[in-house]
């Protein structure tokens, strides 16, 4: 029954959008915007606006509102908060109803969330800083292909993060060449390598002939090592029509795992091809180019673990996530946060490492973190302290660099992950005792030796992550 | 010296998986990585192959899972055992992880002269 009559107009947002009283319901997609509005403008307006431009609201009353109940569609700015050290922000929580996303679409997510309201005038910023999907949606998802407990089965890879390596240089070599270097890293103990994100279909390697000869260096070194590879063929490519069928052929060569740039890509071309992946018993490994762009900037855009929760909905098994070591070490802590959101089957808010709201993932299985970029042996027991188990560590000039080539640098790294491993293992404090752990192994590992001297130089970086934990 | 000469040359090894790249571990290290086993909430199991089924995903298991088995000494002998028994088969210790419903361990402790 309705009661309404048609006032048409411009409104306060805040009339229809402010609604301090709310409780949130268990099946709404609950969000949390850092805000920084135009001067004077009061921020429950600024959130109301937001509220209403990411749902069901536009900037004039329109009669045919009344043929529906918005009072159920519209979204609700519900708690405004203080954004610590910032006077000119504040983050508003929105919660909207779950009947206005499309099942198991992220794309239909973003596109309402992220959509119009950035570029809204009363803004000056606006950044999504996360975001609580409930279990009903996610039930809705299809997630990863795989998933860690699958990949680790099929892999036959228990008991210690896995290694991998970006093939280098990233781009020139002929496919018989970049075969060879996948072959040396392969039979020197990586368990994986990876097409770079730039390399899909150039005249220098096509494709079809990068897949062959990636092929038979897998095959060759799993014969050889009595150990289970793979190579991430990057199936990126221009048209969703041509991503499938390079797809089809990564599985007719034998690589267990391909790979996708899942924003430049799109996310409705991601989760097509981990749709795929799943119906073919194929592994996904994401890449994130472009994310810089939309998550670098403290208030304005979408902060990472924001689009790693989608890339977990969308559908990936591997996702990149940063090193933490290195130029990255203040970030432990929001890195841990979101490597949770990967792989964890139920993540409490924890405000230290900037973790809004709890989210039940429920039986969605989980995504590796992929540590990649500039690590190299003296390394290792911090990354294996950080990621843990659960996650695939990337060492490409820390295994080609190597003196002696790829296959001994490939040795090198799988012998420092495994002393860490054991040392773990064995109760020992491995951040602490890396120099210890790492001269002990070196003892029977000549191709350890010459690394640790090799990087030796980057040892600085390594003391600062020490003195982290302290 | 020139380079060529002070540069080792990597031999391909067949290292079957985790800790495939350290030296056989001592009877120490052994216990150690059952104590992890055990800590960790994980049930002990035994598997052995003959080396030219190494690939597969099944090897042989060696009796039962050891549910509930808290002593390291029992595990450590059903390992002898198993070894006594196929000394050309490989024997690896697997920690059954009921909650991932995988293994959080699992490594080749003698390699088969097979």
């Amino acid at each position: 029954m309705s009661v309404k009559k048609y006032d048409a107009g411009v409104k306060e947002y805040r009339d229809m959008y402010w609604t301090p009283d709310y409780v949130p319901l268990d099946t709404d997609l609950l969000a949390c915007f850092k805000c920084t509005g135009q001067p004077g403008v009061p921020r429950e307006e600024v959130a109301a606006a937001v509220a209403a431009e990411s749902s069901t609201g536009t900037w004039s009353t329109v009669w045919s509102e009344l043929l529906t109940d918005l009072e159920y569609y519209k979204g609700r700015a519900y708690r405004i908060e203080d954004v610590p050290g910032d006077n000119e922000s504040f983050y508003a929580f929105i919660a909207y109803p779950i009947d206005l996303f499309e099942e198991g679409s992220i794309v239909n997510v973003l596109t309402s969330l992220v959509g119009n309201v950035f570029g809204f005038k009363a803004l000056r910023h606006l950044r999504l800083e996360d975001l609580r999907f409930p279990i009903a949606y996610i039930k809705t998802c299809g997630g990863p292909p795989a998933g860690i407990q699958l990949e680790r089965d099929r892999l036959n890879k228990y008991g210690r993060p896995m290694l991998g390596a970006t093939i280098k240089p990233k781009l020139g070599l002929s496919a018989k060449n970049y075969g060879r270097a996948v072959y040396e890293c392969l039979r020197g103990g990586l368990d994986m390598t990876k097409d770079d994100e730039n390399v899909n279909s150039q005249p220098f390697m096509r494709w079809r002939d990068r897949f062959e000869f990636v092929g038979e260096a897998i095959q060759k070194a799993q014969q050889e090592t009595g150990e289970r590879k793979g190579h991430y063929l990057n199936v990126t490519a221009a048209t969703p029509e041509e991503m499938y069928k390079r797809a089809e052929f990564a599985k007719e060569v034998g690589s267990p795992i391909m790979m996708h740039d899942f924003l430049t890509g799109g996310f409705t071309a991601n989760t097509g091809l981990a749709n795929w992946c799943r119906e073919n018993g194929m592994l996904l490994h994401i890449h994130r180019a472009m994310h810089a762009v939309i998550d670098r900037h403290p208030k304005h855009g979408i902060h990472f673990r924001v689009l790693a929760k989608c890339l977990r909905l969308s559908g990936g098994d591997h996702l990149h996530t940063g090193t933490v070591v290195g130029k990255l070490e203040g970030d432990r802590q929001s890195t841990l946060g979101f490597v949770d959101q990967l792989r964890e089957s139920f993540v409490p808010e924890d405000r230290s490492r900037g973790v809004f709201f709890d989210q039940d993932w429920g039986s969605m299985p989980g995504v590796f973190a992929v540590a990649s970029g500039g690590i190299h042996v003296w390394h290792m027991p911090a990354l294996v302290t950080i990621f843990g188990d659960d996650s695939m560590l990337q060492f490409g000039g820390g295994t080609q660099g190597h003196p002696w080539g790829n296959a001994a640098g490939a040795a090198a790294n799988r012998v420092a992950l495994e002393a860490s491993v054991k040392a773990r293992n064995e109760g020992r404090e491995i951040e602490k005792e890396a120099r210890d752990i790492l001269t002990e192994a070196a003892q029977h590992s000549p191709e350890l030796a010459i690394a640790m001297e090799t990087w030796k130089e980057i040892k600085f970086e390594f003391d600062t992550v020490d003195k982290l934990d302290t | 010296m020139s380079l060529q000469a002070t540069m080792g040359d990597y031999q391909t090894k067949k290292t079957l998986e985790t800790f495939g790249f350290l030296p056989p571990f001592s009877q120490q290290e052994i216990y150690d990585q059952i104590a992890y086993i055990i800590a960790q909430g994980w049930t002990p199991a035994i598997e052995h192959v003959h080396p030219s089924g190494s690939m597969d995903d099944y090897w042989t298991m060696w009796k039962l899972p050891f549910f509930g088995e808290q002593d390291l000494g029992n595990v450590a002998a059903e390992l002898e055992a198993c070894h006594r028994s196929y000394p050309d088969h490989h024997v690896r210790i697997t920690g059954y992880d009921n909650y991932t419903q995988s293994q959080g361990s699992c490594f080749v402790v003698f390699h088969g002269r097979g």
